[in-house]
């Protein structure tokens, strides 16, 4: 497919086959108080070698040589050569919906692949081929338990990730959805015991996220079992996918939202992301956007096509299972090109490493008179520290040496102020995590004020 | 091909009465129409349907089509043998491949819909608009 701007001559004969005289007239409809008349105020034109210097210039001004404790749904893990070099081939970087598999063959066998691996990896029995990010995937998948049930109050972990559940907010606040919040216990756990039947009843779904946003790992399990018996659907939501390589994957949820950045795409600014969904086959029909599908030719060939399309936007307008209609088909590949690269071994090796840097990082940091962890339950490569100063005056301080420090809590929990979220990937070298908790004991240590959280 | 005791609408639904209750199918045309049929989409039974409303879809290679209640009443049961054999609506609209039975609040509603002649005459009307 190719995006060529038109020239005068073919917007005339488009004008002309339509039927009307200019491009004016063609927008005739839009009334004139909503018409801009005053030329957009962008700066240029530019020439080539001035866009270049002004590009520059401005990735001159990106931080240097700081070292990140950093988690909290984004996570820096090692990346390859051979990730980049093969998602900037032509084909890939410039291809776009694949509705048409006589010449999208190569696009749709990489999101069957996706497919697989998403579903081996959440231990479902179908994935689809990506959604716009973690967030908005947990927030399909809600909607599709309303879908499935027929219900329309759900139960939202409190440690679920808040800007995760903001997105689940803006969505059922204009589709009459009413969400209700689960505490977590002292284990940073889910409250199990305040799912009760009575609070059960009319549930469509139970919403959890984990490691959940303290870096606790959930029982899924056990929560699945509560939550069955209620006639409701366990939602699992996964931000750090890493974790599958040791953790046992969410098999009994019925439906599992992840964000799949760690899978070899760089903590940008702002994305792009790339969200999964999976689930259950006998809800496959209530699953949102694109499914690749494998099929025959009429040599009898294997091959791959879209599946299921007729329940997406373009078919059935406003009737559409969801409103997303396309996906995340680069960074699914990326994710797909480095999971083969990594394979099993390779993945269960990262997430062994996780592991032992995070457990190590955190018995250093404990050491430190006056910090100590807050919940008792199992984690991954994030763990919950509290400290015996404000995370804001501790954080501006590691700057100083270009330490980029741990998550404060208090910005979205209010009773969770002077605690923390420390992130130590595989990325991590021991000297990088003996010299946070060197400057870390300096801070504690040192007299001064502070503000609150 | 239609039969003769069936009532019908211009959505292509057929309903077979037995004094208060209804049998509610799509009709040879529709199928047709619709293609290989994948998939059923069913309402719980109990529903309360106003007649116009959707009881459902019928899913084809094609597309995905509502089926609209031709009239109003309560859903007593709905097709199980749909489940797993969808394209029994294919081989056999008019008989097995029955959609819902429902209960009708009023049971002179069907007396208004089309009769076979009626919806024969209608379905070679369109035929004809598809060859011209």
């Amino acid at each position: 497919m190719r995006y060529l701007p038109k020239s005068p001559s073919e917007r005339q004969e488009m004008l002309a086959a339509i039927g009307v005289q200019s491009v004016e007239e063609l927008f005739e409809s839009i009334p004139e108080k909503f018409r801009l008349r005053s030329p957009l105020s962008l700066p240029g034109p530019f020439s080539e070698a001035e866009i270049i210097q002004y590009f520059q210039a401005r990735a001159a001004e990106n931080g240097k040589g700081f070292t990140s404790f950093l988690g909290a749904g984004v996570y820096p893990h090692l990346r390859t050569v051979v990730t980049d070099a093969l998602v900037q081939r032509g084909e890939f970087l410039t291809s776009y919906t694949p509705y048409q598999a006589e010449f999208a063959q190569g696009t749709l066998t990489a999101i069957f692949e996706f497919q697989t691996l998403m579903a081996q990896l959440t231990g479902q029995e179908v994935a689809n081929a990506s959604m716009y990010d973690g967030s908005t995937a947990l927030t399909e998948a809600a909607l599709m338990a309303e879908r499935l049930t027929g219900r329309n109050r759900m139960l939202v972990a409190r440690s679920t990730h808040p800007e995760y559940r903001q997105v689940l907010a803006t969505y059922a606040r204009n589709l009459g959805l009413a969400i209700e919040e689960l505490q977590y216990t002292q284990s940073g756990q889910i409250d199990r015991a305040a799912l009760t039947p009575q609070k059960l009843a009319d549930a469509s779904a139970v919403i959890v996220q984990t490691p959940n946003f303290f870096g606790v790992l959930e029982e899924i399990p056990a929560l699945a079992t509560a939550v069955h018996d209620a006639g409701a659907l366990l939602v699992a939501a996964i931000t750090e996918p890493v974790s599958l390589g040791i953790v046992r994957p969410p098999a009994e949820a019925d439906i599992v939202a992840m964000e799949g950045q760690a899978f070899g795409v760089s903590p940008s600014y702002g994305g792009p992301y790339v969200g999964v969904i999976a689930t259950r086959e006998k809800f496959v029909r209530q699953m949102p956007g694109r499914l690749a599908g494998q099929t025959t030719d009429a040599a009898g060939r294997r091959g791959f096509v879209l599946t299921l399309a007729t329940r997406e936007q373009h078919i059935r307008r406003e009737k559409a299972t969801s409103n997303i209609c396309t996906n995340e088909a680069l960074y699914a590949l990326v994710a797909t090109i480095h999971l083969c690269l990594m394979g099993k071994e390779g993945l269960r090796e990262v997430a062994s490493q996780n592991l032992a840097k995070a457990r190590f990082a955190q018995t250093e940091l404990e050491k430190i008179p006056g910090v100590r962890r807050v919940f008792s339950g199992p984690t991954f490569n994030e763990f919950t520290l509290e400290f015996p100063r404000s995370v804001k005056m501790i954080n501006s301080a590691l700057l100083r040496e270009k330490i980029i420090g741990p998550f404060a809590l208090g910005t979205h929990y209010p009773e969770l102020t002077k605690r923390a979220l420390i992130c130590v990937t595989e990325t991590m070298p021991r000297s990088e995590i003996e010299r946070f908790a060197a400057a870390l004991k300096k801070i504690v240590d040192s007299p001064g004020k502070e503000p609150l959280i | 091909m239609y039969p003769k005791d069936y009532r019908y609408t211009k959505e292509h639904e057929w309903i077979k009465m037995d004094g208060a209750a209804g049998t509610i199918g799509i009709t040879d045309y529709a199928q047709n129409e619709l293609g290989d049929v994948v998939f059923v989409e069913l309402p719980k039974i109990g529903t309360q349907l106003k007649a116009g409303q959707s009881l459902g879809t019928v899913e084809s290679v094609k597309a995905v089509s509502e089926i609209f209640t031709p009239v109003g009443g309560e859903v007593t049961e709905t097709n199980p043998a749909l489940v797993d054999a969808p394209e029994k609506i294919n081989s056999d609209p008019h008989g097995s491949a029955w959609l819902i039975k429902i209960r009708l609040s009023d049971p002179k509603e069907a007396a208004s819909l089309m009769d076979a002649p009626a919806y024969e005459a209608y379905v070679a009307e369109k035929a004809k608009e598809h060859k011209a």
